[in-house]
């Protein structure tokens, strides 16, 4: 939990002099270090785990060593500085992105108050636009006329290890959202230059354990937390003897690894092991036993979720390249993807580039309904709301929306869905077909404006759990909203980071929200064959009227 | 201070080009004819240049900001204009953003109050400003058109008459002048006013400003207030596009001298500066690309084809014996092995 | 992916545009104005660089005070040499050709005065 009490936090955030609260800071920003100190940093990554991404992509990850974020010395190459400016030159080679976001930046500012951590932190360096100038800043003095000539009078400035530090506060206080890129005319997108920021830092050897982890336990053994095939598939197993108390029926479709099945399922994997991401694996579950799906779920590619994604594109395309591998293994003809934020970014955008083309998938096709994916019909994957919202279109699952009375449903769109993908009727669809009660927050606050949860990217760690409540804050306040006018109790998404971190979040902003997929509430409204009467929701809480 | 050096700097460009006329031998050449020409050659070569600079990397993914619902199944409605995915969506979007400024638009403005409670409002402001600048600033080098050619083409009478349709005095007040004076001063003000922007911004970001209101200013000031001989000016700007050098640069009112220098100054500095956001808004992947990546699969020319994933043989190896006791299907059956011999699966 | 067949297009574009008034004047300068002096007198009522550049102004002040003051017809020049202050009895009576002598420079200068949207335009042979 979070070091500083809600009550001072509240305080802070709007009262504190800051950038958000209208005192403008002594010093320019050139001249105010970076200062680390405990709790707002991620501690670096462990050197064993980043000496295993060494090795598997030799040079993307610098010299594994033991370092701390607040000794002043990082360890690092003595060429260090060489290595960030080759690392810049190459990415503008390779980006025309990074060019065009480096050159065009006029700083009119539109996107300074659409960061949620300025919006809770006040921060100026976490105003988009700055954010970006730390590293535009070097980029002018290493590689423009002007910035060479004219030196700071055109914002330029040399390679430090002051503006190291600096690159390592701030391009790990982005969670690569993309809302300031909705807001600006040239469609600057700050999470693609944190993203140019976070490869440079992992070249030399900056990095932070809680991604490095997840990311070599994701390429062994399949999923984030390193489960073994065995542990994986006794989770998923053990949730069905959950699935069998609530609803009376024991489910039979549940499979690992088969050959042959039509449909390779892929979830991020907290939905196997964690609260409340396995309530929505139970729902996944139920449906596909309603209408008897042919699929499988593989345990080598047990994670959709991608921590390569926050570290270079290298990682990402070798992590993500186990999908694709084991739908080929299988021999199934197309995949489909569980509620996952992040996991959606690389699939809709980057997967079919990188690990493509699939000659060896079909266009997907619902067996149920017959309706073809036609907008997958490259990747070959479909999300899983967009393949629920289909069943429900033509009523093919038979539900009973009233189990869901006890919950005063809002819905969070889950960053990368929503400005990445474009995912945001196909949800809410489902949601008013599976609950009574659907509010809507603020629209400046959903769809294509909608605010993270404050610890996207690798962020969801404990060691900066105040900056993630503040991060958080605008969320959180935008469902405080529809909590205090509608009494909204529960917080929907598809998002499974979201999952973990608006738990925090609403325990500690709103603690009578809770936090769930939108697949539990299609488990709960999922009238099966053979059931009984039930009392309680998937995750044993009563049901309306049966509370007594 | 960022303020100030860049206002120190245009007025010493006004001084500079005022005292070359009026003292140095030749100087009307100078800053009549010979800056022009390299400044117009430097813009132009460099301009390019930028762009094709950019073209040289690729666009590795397809990376379009999703500003509304996609194209999925046939009942939900897509938004075809903040969503593309059809080229002819893209065009439509890039039309809006080009030149309607649709990002800017969405603007809000966000404040925090005690609780804490943030609010948003809409705050039209800049992008209502930002397109009067423009179109403004766009009208006025169209009406310079009638300096440069000889006959004067259809559109530059219209846009005369529109743009001097209120008859207010002789000659005539163009609205546009005003318009774009306003505009500059608002967007020099909010720079400054606002403490997130004035803490933004850099000497970069008001010389432009200042060195465009000085051309405004100087404009105006030609036109309504000391008077000057257009037609001896005309004769320049037009022998400066026909090659014919015979204007009486003597006649001419030094005011023009400096009032040209500073559009020399732009010109010149416009490919190296954030003015490029002229050619950067067309290039921009986040705007020019349809929300198709899974319809159709993007190219990539580095993708690295030797980066493959931790293979399912390997991952096989390292677990079998578990997977075989878990009931896992495995692709090679466990080797008869004595027990005490079996391989350690954790490491 | 380059988009080289947007990018090569869009800048041949832009080069034409900006180049506008280069192969728009190609081959000369066309013909410069040579307005046709009188021939009854030497001095008009300002001196030439003054008339040149400010005539409107001058012209717009009569109308303002003639027509809407009440002001006096005749005005005097700097020597006291008086004339009359109207566009067509005055002006004119000199500079008798609105096409050989105000049409030269408008024209050239793409300068349409709205002089004639209230006088008459005086009838011109060839």
């Amino acid at each position: 939990m979070a070091d500083t009490k809600v009550g001072p936090m509240s305080l802070s955030v709007a009262k504190d002099p800051s950038l958000m609260t209208g005192a403008i800071p002594a010093k320019d920003w050139m001249d105010t270090p970076a200062i680390f100190k405990p709790g707002n940093y991620c501690y670096p990554g462990k050197k064993e785990i980043a000496a295993y991404h060494g090795k598997n992509l030799p040079g993307k990850f610098g010299e594994s060593r033991d370092w701390k974020v607040e000794e002043d010395d990082w360890k690092l190459p003595e060429n260090w500085k060489e290595i960030i400016i080759n690392g810049i030159k190459e990415r503008l080679d390779k980006f025309r992105s990074f060019k065009i976001f480096m050159d065009c930046c006029v700083r009119c500012g539109a996107c300074a108050d659409k960061c949620h951590f300025f919006l809770g932190t006040g921060d100026p360096k976490n105003m988009p636009v700055l954010r970006a100038e730390l590293l535009r800043s070097v980029y002018r003095n290493e590689f423009t006329k002007a910035g060479k000539i004219l030196g700071r009078f055109a914002g330029a400035r040399e390679m430090t290890f002051g503006v190291l530090k600096e690159w390592f506060m701030y391009f790990y206080q982005c969670t690569e959202c993309r809302r300031c890129s909705v807001f600006c005319p040239y469609g600057i997108d700050t999470a693609e230059i944190t993203m140019m920021a976070r490869e440079i830092l992992h070249l030399v050897g900056v990095n932070t354990n809680w991604i490095l982890e997840p990311a070599s336990n994701s390429n062994r053994t399949g999923n984030h937390l390193g489960l073994q095939p065995h542990t994986f598939k006794e989770n998923a197993e053990f949730l069905l003897d959950d699935i069998e108390t609530v609803t009376g029926v024991r489910l039979n479709s549940l499979n690992f690894n088969r050959k042959g099945a039509e449909i390779l399922f892929v979830i991020p994997s907290a939905d196997v092991f964690a609260e409340p991401g396995i309530f929505t694996f139970m729902g996944y579950l139920l449906m596909f036993e309603h209408i008897g799906l042919d699929y499988t779920i593989s345990t080598y590619s047990s994670e959709g979720g991608n921590f390569g994604l926050f570290t270079n594109n290298e990682l990402m395309k070798k992590l993500n390249g186990k999908i694709y591998a084991e739908a080929k293994r299988l021999g199934v003809k197309w995949i489909l993807g569980g509620e996952c934020g992040h996991m959606w970014r690389v699939l809709h955008q980057y997967m079919d580039t990188m690990n493509g083309p699939t000659d060896f998938l079909q266009v997907p096709k619902s067996p149920i309904t017959g309706t073809v994916f036609e907008n997958a019909a490259s990747t070959k994957m479909v999300h899983i709301s967009e393949f629920t919202a289909d069943l429900i279109k033509h009523g093919k699952l038979k539900l009973d929306p009233s189990r869901n009375n006890h919950r005063k449903v809002t819905f969070h769109d889950s960053c990368n869905p929503a400005r990445a993908m474009g995912l945001l009727e196909e949800p809410r669809y489902i949601l008013k077909n599976v609950c009574n009660n659907f509010y809507e927050m603020p629209e400046n606050t959903i769809r294509e404006q909608t605010f993270c949860c404050g610890s996207g990217t690798g962020l969801n760690t404990g060691e900066i759990m105040d900056l993630r409540m503040r991060g958080g804050l605008p969320r959180a306040n935008a469902v405080k909203h529809v909590h205090d006018k509608h009494g909204v109790n529960m917080l929907s998404c598809v998002c499974a980071i979201d999952r973990a971190t608006l738990l925090s979040l609403m325990q500690y902003w709103n603690p009578d929200v809770e936090v769930c997929g939108i697949s539990e509430l299609v488990g709960n409204a999922l009238i099966m064959e053979g059931e009984q009467v039930r009392e309680t929701g998937l995750r044993s809480e009563p049901l309306e009227g049966m509370e007594g | 201070m960022r303020v100030l050096y860049s206002l120190a700097i245009v007025l010493a460009l006004m001084l500079l080009a005022y005292t070359g006329v009026e003292v140095l031998p030749g100087g009307r050449t100078l800053f009549g004819v010979v800056l022009p020409w390299l400044a117009f050659v430097t813009f132009l070569f460099f301009f390019v240049a930028k762009i094709v600079d950019w073209a040289k990397s690729p666009v590795p993914f397809r990376i379009p900001t999703t500003c509304g619902q996609e194209n999925s199944l046939p009942w939900i409605k897509q938004n075809k204009l903040d969503c593309p995915s059809t080229t002819a969506g893209v065009w439509g979007r890039m039309f809006l953003e080009i030149f309607l400024f649709r990002s800017l638009f969405r603007n809000t403005r966000a404040e925090i109050h005690e609780g804490p409670k943030l609010v948003y409002g809409s705050s039209k402001y800049l992008w209502l400003f930002g397109l009067m600048f423009h179109y403004s600033f766009l009208v006025i080098v169209l009406r310079h058109m009638r300096l440069f050619t000889n006959p004067v083409p259809f559109f530059v009478h219209a846009l005369e008459f529109g743009d001097g349709f209120l008859q207010v005095g002789a000659p005539p007040i163009y609205i546009t002048d005003l318009v774009f004076l306003g505009a500059v001063t608002f967007l020099f003000l909010r720079r400054v006013v606002l403490p997130a922007i004035r803490y933004i911004s850099l000497p970069a970001d008001y010389f432009p400003l200042f060195l465009i209101f000085g051309i405004g200013l100087t404009g105006v000031a030609m036109r309504y207030f000391f008077r000057v001989d257009v037609i001896s000016i005309k004769t320049l700007t037009h022998g400066l596009v026909t090659f014919q050098f015979s204007a009486p640069l003597e006649s001419i009112s030094s005011l023009f001298f400096v009032h040209l220098f500073l559009v020399t100054t732009l010109m010149a500095y416009f490919p190296f500066s954030k003015l490029m956001h002229l050619g950067g808004v067309f290039l921009s992947p986040t705007r020019n690309m349809a929300n198709n990546s899974r319809m159709v699969r993007h190219i990539n020319p580095w993708n690295d084809p030797s980066i493959k994933p931790h293979s399912y043989a390997a991952y096989e190896d390292d677990f079998r014996e578990f997977m075989v006791e878990a009931g896992l299907p495995v692709e090679k059956e466990l080797e008869p092995k004595a027990d005490e011999n079996a391989p350690a699966a954790s490491e | 992916m380059y988009d080289k067949d947007k990018i090569i297009p869009g800048l041949i574009v832009f080069v034409g545009l900006v180049t506008f008034p280069l192969w728009y004047g190609f081959g000369g300068g066309g013909k410069l104005p040579v307005p046709e002096k009188p021939t009854n007198s030497k001095e008009c009522v300002m001196p030439t660089a003054e008339m040149r550049t400010s005539h409107m102004v001058m012209l717009n002040q009569w109308r303002d005070d003639i027509v809407r003051m009440g002001g006096a017809r005749l005005g005097q020049t700097a020597d006291g040499t008086q004339y009359i202050r109207s566009l067509q009895k005055g002006c004119m009576k000199c500079h008798t050709s609105k096409k050989k002598f105000c049409d030269e420079c408008h024209t050239y200068a793409a300068v349409n005065p709205y002089c004639w949207d209230c006088h008459i335009q005086p009838k011109e042979a060839n």
